[in-house]
């Protein structure tokens, strides 16, 4: 790519402080990420993916190395989280909404908002329920559009999809896939599954054992928008027989 | 036979050859509360048919038939019925106790009959000096109860993010409750004097601990991952504090405002029987010296009435502001 990269990241590592010495969860790695860019991480677990995404958040302090984004300027991050992360006491409105309200939005036009991604998402009259009464793939979904609803510029997706049944994960691939395409955002994925990432990536890593660093830097040419049929592809099944092969 | 009256009603017949007696209503079909149903089928029954009591004996009246029969139940009748038993206990206990009065035959400074207590009680409204001292005593909790609390919540807010503080307040906070709140009242009122204040600050002080624990743990239990959501969104101090920690730990926060408002009640109580010219504990003072037994009844059926009122209005908060949960 010729652009810019819009976050780079240096010799990262992760210690976090345990009895014995500090538990190496991560590094050291380093690898650049472009506007526009959707990039897979895959690894066994405990590898350190929810902690590189964290790290990439801000909400965790790299032990050495550095996270920057272009222009030093922090930008709009939607994550989503491992386990749904919902706040028990707001209905799926008010959680969907939380990201306006903070940004300062005004109250209709977060609701107007709110329906929209509702209905992007088939949360179509649970608007007013409460965490505790949805499925988890219903919290997950919730949780997909409190991350997409305020246009972010760094989308950051821990196994997102890990708690959805396949029909529902296939559908919220094209839809993630559409919504990538339109709005141009730069996506950042941690997943355990190998069609997902060649399914959405424009480039997939793979992390070794922990402390993770990076096995392998495959780019994904695959056509897109990329259907169903592409996973019968023979280029697709060479793709992931690489990746099989570098996951330990 | 039982039966369910076919319309929209709840009414639960018995048949026995050609006829047919209501039994009662039944409440719920959900199996929860048919085991409730029977509980209070009797109540039901009583008020609906005037037969003899032998009709409503136990019948082979199982369970599942109850189930089967029962109507879909309405909640708020369920609830009804338990306050209405709640009364109904309530009721009971004053021809009981007007029993021993008699029975027992002690004199009336002694053991006012429940007759005593309320002509007096009436006495007392129409004076206005029931009203008077009971305001006075309201006052005194609730301002006791607000500068507890704000106090409480402040600190154990503090506490919470800062295990130095911690560290640093707890001896003096575990001395503090040591001291047991009679041993300082007399203190207390000398130093500020045997107006409102000295009792405001014995409620306050009654009310801090338990909100300031409760302030501490509710804080603490917020889940780590939605500060995380939080800080990814780039929320300020202010609305972490807002948005996130207050409804977290609101539900651990009114429990804590509900020790409080009963504990609130004592404090003002203590203060004002250590030295006050004014308040319930007053009344009840004036009672026991000048022998008005009656009085005394009335003004422990005042404080009473404070600290469930009180108590009520915590439950109704929390109803209010804890819909989310259960
Ligand atoms: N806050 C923390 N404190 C201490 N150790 C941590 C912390 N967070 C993660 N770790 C450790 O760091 C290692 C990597 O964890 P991480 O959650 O990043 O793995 P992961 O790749 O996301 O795993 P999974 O695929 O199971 O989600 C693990 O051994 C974990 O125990
Ligand atoms: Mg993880």
């Amino acid at each position: 790519m010729t652009t810019k990269p819009i976050l780079t990241v240096k010799d990262l590592s992760v210690t976090f402080p345990d009895n014995n010495g500090g538990l190496d969860a991560l590094g050291t790695l380093s690898f650049d990420i472009h506007p526009r860019e959707f990039i897979c991480f895959l690894g066994p677990s405990g590898s350190g993916k929810t902690t590189l995404l964290r790290a990439l958040a801000g909400l965790i302090q790299p032990t050495s190395g550095s996270v920057n984004f272009m222009h030093h300027h922090q930008p709009k991050i939607g994550m989503v989280f491992q386990q749904s992360n919902l706040m028990p006491w707001r209905t799926v409105m008010e959680n969907i909404q939380i990201s306006l309200e903070l940004d300062g939005a005004g109250e209709i036009k977060a609701q107007n908002k709110a329906r929209e991604m509702i209905k992007l998402m088939g949360l179509k009259g649970f608007e007013n329920s409460f965490p505790r009464d949805l499925s988890g793939g219903m919290a997950q979904r919730v949780a997909i559009a409190r991350a997409l609803i305020h246009d972010p510029d760094l989308l950051l997706l821990d196994e997102p999809f890990a708690s959805l049944d396949a029909l529902t994960r296939e559908r919220m691939w094209t839809e993630l896939s559409n919504i990538w395409q339109e709005k141009k955002k730069t996506v950042v994925m941690v997943t355990h599954s190998i069609n997902e990432s060649l399914f959405l990536a424009d480039r997939v890593m793979v992390l070794t054992k922990r402390p993770g660093k990076i096995k392998l830097d495959v780019e994904v040419d695959l056509p897109r928008p990329r259907v169903d049929d592409i996973r019968y592809t023979s280029h697709f099944g060479k793709l992931a027989k690489k990746l099989r092969a570098a996951i330990e | 036979m039982i039966r369910r009256n076919s319309g929209a009603d709840s009414i639960v017949w018995i048949e026995e050859g050609t006829s047919t007696t209501p039994y009662g209503i039944c409440v719920d079909s959900r199996p929860e509360n048919v085991r409730r149903f029977r509980g209070f089928l009797w109540i039901y029954s009583t008020r609906l048919t005037s037969g003899p009591l032998s009709v409503f004996t136990p019948r082979s009246f199982t369970y599942a038939e109850a189930f089967l029969f029962a109507n879909q139940m309405k909640p708020k009748t369920l609830q009804s019925l338990s306050r209405w038993l709640g009364l109904l206990s309530i009721l009971l206990a004053i021809p009981l106790w007007a029993l021993v009065v008699q029975v027992s035959g002690l004199p009336k400074f002694i053991l006012p009959s429940p007759a005593d207590v309320w002509t007096r009680f009436l006495k007392a409204l129409e004076d206005g000096s029931l009203l008077y001292h009971t305001g006075i005593t309201l006052a005194e909790i609730l301002l006791g109860l607000l500068a507890g609390v704000t106090f409480a919540t402040i600190v154990g807010y503090l506490l919470a993010k800062s295990r130095p503080l911690e560290i640093a307040l707890s001896p003096y906070l575990v001395a503090s409750q040591a001291i047991p709140i009679v041993a300082i009242a007399p203190l207390l009122v000398i130093w500020l004097g045997d107006g409102i204040l000295s009792k405001v600050v014995i409620c306050a002080l009654i009310v801090f601990f338990p909100v300031l624990v409760n302030t501490v743990v509710g804080v603490r239990a917020v889940p780590p991952a939605l500060y995380d959501l939080m800080r990814s969104l780039r929320a300020s101090r202010w609305q972490i504090l807002f948005k996130l920690e207050l409804p977290a730990s609101l539900p651990v926060l009114l429990g804590g405002l509900r020790i409080g408002a009963t504990l609130s009640v004592i404090g003002a109580i203590v203060g004002e029987l250590v030295d006050a010219e004014q308040g319930l504990g007053f009344l009840l003072q004036l009672g026991d010296f000048q022998y008005d037994t009656s009085m005394v009844f009335v003004a422990v059926f005042m404080l009473i009435a404070l600290a469930l009122s009180l108590y009520g209005v915590v439950t109704l908060l929390e109803r209010k502001f804890l819909k989310w949960q259960k």
